[in-house]
């Protein structure tokens, strides 16, 4: 599936992790403002996938990424390209929750701070925007200065959501991001999602299937570092064509 | 290119050339240790030195073996002493003790080994060297000295106690709990379990432990020189006296720079220490490295 | 294994139990507040202020300086080399080596190289012996603080276009409690120890008014005093050996208390 303006274009990635050839040959477009979920058994490879958008990779001495990443048509995997300002454009959401260890209020600010936001109205204002975005604000709003670490999981995954937005991305990646969550937190995120898609792109590494039709506008199913089927979410759960995808989604009734 | 990546950068170089200059400071000791040597090592063999027990400085001649031996006795002593026990102690901490009993013992531990050598020194004289003066040695020997390598090794001993618990430990802790779970699950008793799952699992661990353990107690200088009486004599017995070699260097360094071969000969004592030091812990790296791929 | 429990910590109270029975019966004001008068060594007047503060001078400056040379290298190996680098792995190994070198060697190398460079024993000389001793347990233990961090935590600040330098600020926050019980580990280290400051930092008893004055150590009266023939001056030794135990455990328990205070912004 091709899409004329895709936001990340992956072209013929191979990831090896050690003698382990992790990623083989990944050709796929992420589409402009959609959600887009990566399914597939544990250990087939879309947590690392999703990771090489914005090279998290780069700290380990195992890992060696070939081939092309676009973002905005330009390879963030080239010799001279940046990483930190790659890394801006993207918000991340991992498994877990994971405040900075400070204030909930420095979580906000701490991006924006390092970008060379020193205005202390200014952070103010997108402290409280951002955590509106997250529908965090009326729950923290008089105890901005405690520690981020005595909210609950479920408060901490937005707050992680509202800090990443902060920066002004856009994309947002998720990484599982409501696999430690209760169901309401998770439908709190979920509808986040939703909401957010109409100014972000978002990608989701997610293994639960209801979740992805509920989120997402389309849907890749990987299998053993590949990509074996792209296409748009109901397509995919319920009338898929590769056979290997059709033995995953089997069961899935909608 | 941004302020903030030239800062990263910047940061970045000083930091490596700071770590290097560290790095090269383990060199650096060990190559003036050496050098500061070389003068007596012209004059006599390795082999000599380290074999003869002969010290008469003024003649100038320098054997190393009783100091050798010295170090060795109350180092084995120490180690015979202190890992069983801590062994023993560090698996009744991480898997038998009440949480509260925990709460008490390690912090107590923790306080053990923020204790000065000189005050465990000034505690061996005090009391373990009268204790084995009046009442072990007697029931051994027909003349019992209190100043000997037992003493030295029973202070050391105690010495290393935290040092080895909080490394057992540590180790201990990192065997994940769950498998303790799937042995204890399977209806094995506790002591069966670690047995067959801590144990094994962490016995790399618990041979760095003892590694680092054996440097720390080789190196110890001031306790053990207090009590294990510095009569230069090859030890025969626990009883009897020894003269280790980090004690050699601390009795008589810094008076004897008039005579450069006597200088030289107590540098060789450090660069010795120094030498044994880097080994075990090169050996213990490789050793390590090797059982962990064997695991994975 | 109760039994073995019981000895360790058994041994702990003994020690304490011993030197606070000889000690505390010879320890007085005079003791504390006062330098050593001309035949003090003899059994004459006086008191070990002199030491007291030696000691205290030398730790505190050497913890200061190691602090500031540890941080950016542990920063350097775990923030800047990649996981298992052959140039991490190198400095972990030289840091096993200076971390397991007696301190006999240190004070050994340290009066060497003060030699060389025409150095006399001083306070100077004995802070410069005590950092190097010190430097390898601060990097040691911070080393180990720091890779207790969940990787997440970096990838977490990463994601936000953090240098790799703006992250260590939000690790070290993290590991605060962790970097303060290493500088009081290295601290309580460097006030007792003998070896090192025996031949650089010299013995006078007068308190070190500069750098360059030598100054006396606490563990250094101990073990002088307690050689001495005469019982007086022993049971000094013993006073001396009940100050600095106590200068040590307070300083242990003031760390785990001070970390247990820092620990609240932790994840």
């Amino acid at each position: 599936m091709t899409f004329e303006t895709p936001h990340i274009s992956v072209q013929n990635l191979n990831l090896y992790y050690g003698a382990n050839h992790a990623l083989k040959n990944i050709n796929i477009d992420i589409p402009n403002k959609k959600v887009t979920s990566f399914i597939g058994p544990s250990g087939c490879g879309k947590t690392t996938l999703l990771k090489t958008f914005n090279r998290l990779h780069d700290s380990s001495l195992e890992v060696r990424v070939e081939g092309k990443v676009l973002l905005d048509g330009e390879n963030i995997y080239d010799k001279n390209a940046e990483v930190t300002s790659i890394r801006k454009k993207m918000g991340l959401l991992s498994q877990r929750p994971f405040p900075l260890p400070m204030s909930i209020y420095d979580n906000i600010a701490y991006g924006p701070r390092i970008h060379g936001e020193r205005d202390r109205h200014k952070l103010d204002e997108i402290v409280e925007r951002h955590l509106k975005d997250v529908a965090l604000w009326p729950e923290v709003k008089d105890r901005l200065k405690s520690p981020a670490s005595r909210l609950s999981i479920g408060q901490q995954q937005r707050l992680c959501l509202a800090r990443g937005l902060a920066v002004n991305p856009e994309i947002i990646l998720g990484d599982e991001p409501t696999s430690a969550l209760d169901p309401k937190s998770t439908q709190k995120i979920e509808e986040l999602f939703i909401e957010l898609k109409e100014k972000y792109t978002i990608v989701l590494v997610t293994h639960i299937l209801r979740q992805a039709r509920r989120v997402s506008d389309y849907v890749a199913y990987i299998y053993n570092g590949e990509i074996i089927e792209f296409a748009p979410t109901e397509e995919l759960l319920l009338n898929p064509k590769q056979k290997l995808t059709q033995e995953y989604v089997k069961g899935f009734v909608s | 290119m941004n302020i903030r990546l030239i800062k990263d950068k910047l940061a970045g170089s000083t930091m490596l050339i700071l770590t290097l200059a560290s790095v090269l400071l383990a060199i650096l000791v060990g190559w003036g240790l050496y050098y500061k040597s070389l003068p007596l090592l012209e004059e006599n063999s390795v082999w000599d030195l380290l074999s003869s027990s002969v010290w008469k400085p003024s003649k100038g001649e320098f054997g190393f073996f009783a100091f050798i031996m010295g170090t060795l006795w109350v180092t084995g002593i120490a180690i015979v002493i202190a890992l069983p026990l801590c062994l023993l102690c560090a698996i009744f901490i991480s898997e038998y003790a009440h949480p509260r009993l925990r709460k008490i013992v390690v912090p107590v531990v923790d306080l053990l080994s923020g204790i000065p050598p000189v005050v465990f020194g000034v505690w061996g004289v005090l009391f373990v060297v009268p204790l084995i003066e009046d009442y072990i040695a007697p029931v051994f020997v027909d003349y019992p000295m209190g100043y000997s390598v037992l003493a030295g090794g029973i202070v050391l001993g105690v010495m290393i106690f935290p040092l080895i618990i909080s490394l057992l430990l540590e180790v201990f802790s990192a065997v994940p709990k769950e498998m303790r779970d799937a042995s204890l699950s399977m209806g094995a008793t506790q002591w069966q379990t670690v047995k067959f799952v801590l144990l094994r699992k962490s016995k790399p661990g618990i041979i760095v432990s003892v590694v680092l353990a054996v440097s720390r107690a080789f190196g110890e200088t001031i306790a053990v020189l207090m009590v294990c009486g510095s009569v230069i004599m090859v030890p025969g017995s626990v009883f009897d006296p020894g003269y280790p070699l980090p004690a050699l260097i601390a009795n008589n360094y810094g008076e004897m720079l008039s005579a450069p071969e006597y200088e030289s000969a107590l540098l060789f004592a450090a660069f010795l220490l120094f030498v044994i030091i880097f080994l075990f812990n090169a050996i213990s790296r490789i050793v390590l490295g090797r059982i962990k791929r064997k695991i994975e | 294994m109760v039994f073995a429990t019981v000895i360790i910590v058994g041994s702990f109270f003994l020690i304490v139990g011993t030197i606070v029975s000889k000690g505390f019966p010879a320890l007085s004001w005079e003791m504390l507040s006062e330098i050593p008068s001309g035949d003090f060594y003899m059994g004459g007047e006086g008191g070990i202020l002199n030491s007291i503060l030696g000691s205290l001078y030398i730790a505190a400056g050497s913890s200061l300086l190691a602090l500031i040379i540890s941080v950016p290298i542990v920063i350097y190996i775990n923030m800047y080399l990649k996981k298992s680098s052959w140039m991490g792995n190198l400095t972990r190994l030289g840091y096993d080596v200076l971390f397991g070198m007696p301190s006999i060697v240190y004070g050994a190398f340290g009066f060497t190289l003060m030699i060389y460079l025409g150095m006399r024993a001083s306070l100077l000389g004995g802070i410069v012996t005590v950092t190097l001793l010190i430097i390898p347990i601060m990097v040691r233990t911070m080393d180990e603080v720091i890779r207790t961090v969940p990787k997440e935590l970096f990838d977490a600040s990463y994601s936000l276009g953090a240098t790799r330098l703006e992250t260590s600020r939000v690790v070290l926050k993290q590991v605060a409690p962790g970097i303060l019980t290493a500088v009081l580990l290295a601290f309580g280290r460097g006030i007792g120890d003998v070896a090192s400051v025996m031949f650089t930092a010299g013995f006078s008893n007068d308190i070190p008014k500069s750098l360059e004055d030598p100054a006396s150590t606490l563990p250094l009266a101990v073990f002088n005093q307690l050689s001495s023939p005469v019982e007086e001056v022993q049971s000094r030794a013993y006073a001396a050996a009940l100050v600095l135990t106590i200068i040590v455990l307070l300083i242990s328990i003031s760390a785990r208390v001070l970390s247990k205070r820092l620990s609240k912004n932790k994840i």
